[in-house]
């Protein structure tokens, strides 16, 4: 029925000799530097991988002893802690959040941690266990404050970090726990500080947790719903909501998580630190923002691979050491610094300006 | 109206200005005692220190402290309601060694006693007096004591110094060159870090004075040259961190270190033979030392002299080491635990 009414009414076969072609735009020849712009705006971890290598061959040359199995791997160490603590940022951050008291959620968690084991005589499992609890805890606060009460996530957690920080000094009784105690007591919580070596290179257990959760959370944000909520609601909550997506649910559970994460960090850097000390890490926080900003991940929200800040870290830390060997009085990393994230960011900017 | 503003406001503020001495007169003595912040042990100490000497004199006192060292606003903020109060005296632990000495010289004009303690005005005479350790000898003790230490071995030494901040406070300085000193290097210009060109130095680098920074400064210098043997650290802390580097490179029998403070948890670590030797000092005396002095100026106006020598009144240092050397004084570490803080 439909063929012979199709062969009665044969208009489409005029069609046969017209342009076929689906309608386009003309290709524009770009020049090399808008090839390499759309391909930086399609890769957008390519930036900072690019830094790092050209940084890490820069200072091979110029600085001496820089370039060997051996440092590389320390600088993957000295990074970790702040690497970890950039993971539980760039969640927040995605979100087009911030989070301002993920260090200090971090010394308050180890000091948990340490006293519970030390002081309470709570078997460390446990021990560690409550200390993330509290973490996830933490987050619940900022989650709860940003999405019911609904200040800026600067706002909340420019409180909060002084409140956990307080909090830190309070459990405390602002000691530190030292390493002799904690060996005999609670070598547990010093698991992320033992070393491993893979020929010339020493790596402790607090890098390969570093890794796995970048690696955990890069599944999770690209391979599940729930991530790409969070980019959702990072690039446009408004119209995330309007798409049914329960933002309020997710911001909470993002920053629940952050806070977890900062737990994790906790333990893993009594292993680095060696004692339990509450003045530690007292600039974190903005180091961990550094390196998300400039591993690539917009302040905006929305946009950004979440591997960028785990080489974003690693920039950092290469320059310090870099500069250290060199010779370089203390005063110029923070000034390499400060031209890494305005670099950083300009670059960002470049890249979305992207025409076409 | 204008008239009637000016007037209302001269009485009110001449009431203000002649009630505050009034008060004070028909009560105790009081004092103030302003620190850095009321985190640190140390600062912890000092106002133990000077509470309880003040409950023994019967002396007034009103603790004020920064919200976190370099809170420079609070602490004018607290000058000036000491001033409000008619305080007979004042301790500060200034977080701005410069910008607080306007409001003090205020006090000051007032008949206020201003002692600093632990850190000087700059200039040191914006005080009346000041009560602080001498940290260039504290510096000096740890440096002798680590060039007898190593013997013959000091001729041909690696140091590595892990100082404080990029910053380099005061503090930071006299340790780090009075160390250095000390161990018998030409230090050059004395107020100056790092322009030393003897080649028994492997490098300076920066801690915060913690372990984290301790740390990552340690591994920092290793890598600059594995063969460091002596470390010079601006605190315990600092130390406890650096060590742990050391324990990482599997390096900590063969490497002296050094430091300065001599709080508790830095005492037990020369007593397990983590830190070789540290000086000790001492802010509860300090504060103790601070009241009596203003209860006597409220007495009969004395004010406190410098001790010979220096431009301050010197509280002491002593260095704590079982492991004593000759020509160079230290008490046990016994001792140093009977006396520790923090």
């Amino acid at each position: 029925m439909s063929e012979t009414k199709s062969r009665d009414n044969d208009y489409e076969s005029s069609l046969k000799d017209s342009d076929r072609a689906v309608a386009a735009f003309k290709p524009r020849r770009r020049g090399a530097l808008g090839t390499a712009q759309h391909f930086l705006h399609g890769s957008p971890t390519m930036v900072p991988v690019i830094v790092l290598l050209l940084s890490v061959a820069a200072f091979g040359i110029a600085a001496p002893n820089f370039f060997s199995a051996f440092n590389l791997s320390l600088i993957m160490q000295q990074v970790a802690i702040v690497g970890i603590l950039a993971a539980a940022q760039s969640l927040v951050i995605l979100t087009a959040g911030i989070d301002l008291s993920v260090a200090a959620v971090m010394v308050m968690i180890s000091v948990i941690m340490g006293r519970l084991s030390v002081e309470f005589g709570i078997p460390v499992p446990v021990a560690i266990l409550l200390g993330l609890v509290c973490g996830a805890g933490t987050g619940l606060l900022n989650g709860l404050l940003v999405t019911k009460v609904r200040l800026p996530p600067f706002i909340t957690t420019l409180g909060t970090w002084n409140i956990f920080l307080a909090l830190n000094y309070y459990f405390s009784n602002r000691e530190t726990i030292r390493s002799q105690t904690l060996d005999a007591e609670a070598p547990l919580l010093k698991l992320f500080g033992e070393r491993f070596t893979i020929g010339g290179a020493v790596l402790t257990w607090g890098v390969v947790l570093m890794v796995v959760i970048f690696v955990v959370l890069w599944f999770v944000l690209n391979r599940t719903a729930w991530g790409r909520h969070v980019y959702a609601i990072g690039d446009d909550k408004e119209a995330a909501e309007l798409a049914g997506i329960r933002t309020d649910r997710t911001l909470v559970s993002v920053y629940m998580l952050a806070g977890g994460i900062c737990a994790v960090a906790a333990w893993a850097s009594i292993g680095r630190v060696g004692s339990v000390s509450p003045t530690s890490f007292f600039e974190a926080n903005l180091e961990s923002i550094t390196a998300v900003v400039i591993g690539g991940i917009s302040l905006f929200g929305g946009r950004g691979s979440i591997m960028g800040p785990m080489i974003g870290a690693l920039i950092v830390g290469v320059f310090n050491s870099g500069l250290r060997l060199a010779g370089v009085d203390v005063l110029w990393q923070l000034f390499a610094t400060g031209w890494l994230i305005i670099i950083a960011v300009a670059i960002d900017q470049w890249i979305r300006k992207v025409s076409s | 109206m204008k008239i009637r503003t000016l007037i209302a406001g001269t009485i009110l503020s001449s009431a203000c200005a002649f009630a505050a001495p009034a008060l004070a007169q028909s009560g105790d003595v009081s004092a103030c005692l302003i620190t850095k912040t009321d985190i640190n042990p140390f600062f912890v100490k000092m106002k133990e220190g000077a509470t309880e000497k003040a409950k023994e004199l019967g002396v007034k006192l009103s603790t004020y402290a920064g919200k976190v060292d370099g809170d420079h606003e609070t602490q004018v903020q607290a000058v000036e309601s000491c001033i409000a109060a008619g305080a007979k005296g004042i301790l500060i632990t200034a977080s701005d060694t410069k910008a607080i000495t306007g409001v003090v010289k205020e006090a000051r004009d007032r008949g206020i006693l201003v002692i600093a303690l632990d850190t000087p005005l700059e200039p040191i005479d914006a005080a009346d007096a000041t009560f602080a350790t001498d940290n260039f000898k504290a510096g000096e003790l740890i440096g002798e004591w680590a060039k007898a230490t190593l013997g013959d071995k000091a001729a041909d030494a690696k140091i590595a110094l892990l100082d404080l901040s990029p910053a380099a406070p005061s503090v930071d300085v006299l340790r780090d060159q009075g160390f250095l000193k000390g161990f018998g290097v030409d230090i050059k210009d004395e107020k100056t870090i790092g322009d030393e060109d003897d080649p028994r130095i492997v490098g300076h680098d920066v801690t915060s004075g913690n372990e984290e920074g301790g740390r990552t400064a340690m591994e920092n210098l290793l890598q600059k040259d594995p063969n460091v043997n002596v470390v010079y650290t601006i605190n315990e802390p600092a130390a406890a961190g650096a060590y742990e580097a050391l324990k990482s490179f599997g390096m900590e029998d063969g490497v002296l270190i050094v430091s300065v403070d001599g709080g508790c948890p830095g005492v037990k670590n020369v007593q397990e033979g983590v830190i070789g030797a540290t000086s000790q000092q001492y802010p509860l005396l300090m504060a103790s030392k601070g009241i009596e002095a203003i209860a006597q100026f409220a007495k009969d106006g004395t004010v406190p002299k410098p001790t010979d020598g220096l431009d301050f009144v010197n509280t002491g240092v002593n260095l704590v080491t079982d492991k004593p050397v000759d020509g160079v004084p230290s008490i046990s570490v016994k001792e140093g635990l009977d006396r520790c803080w923090g």
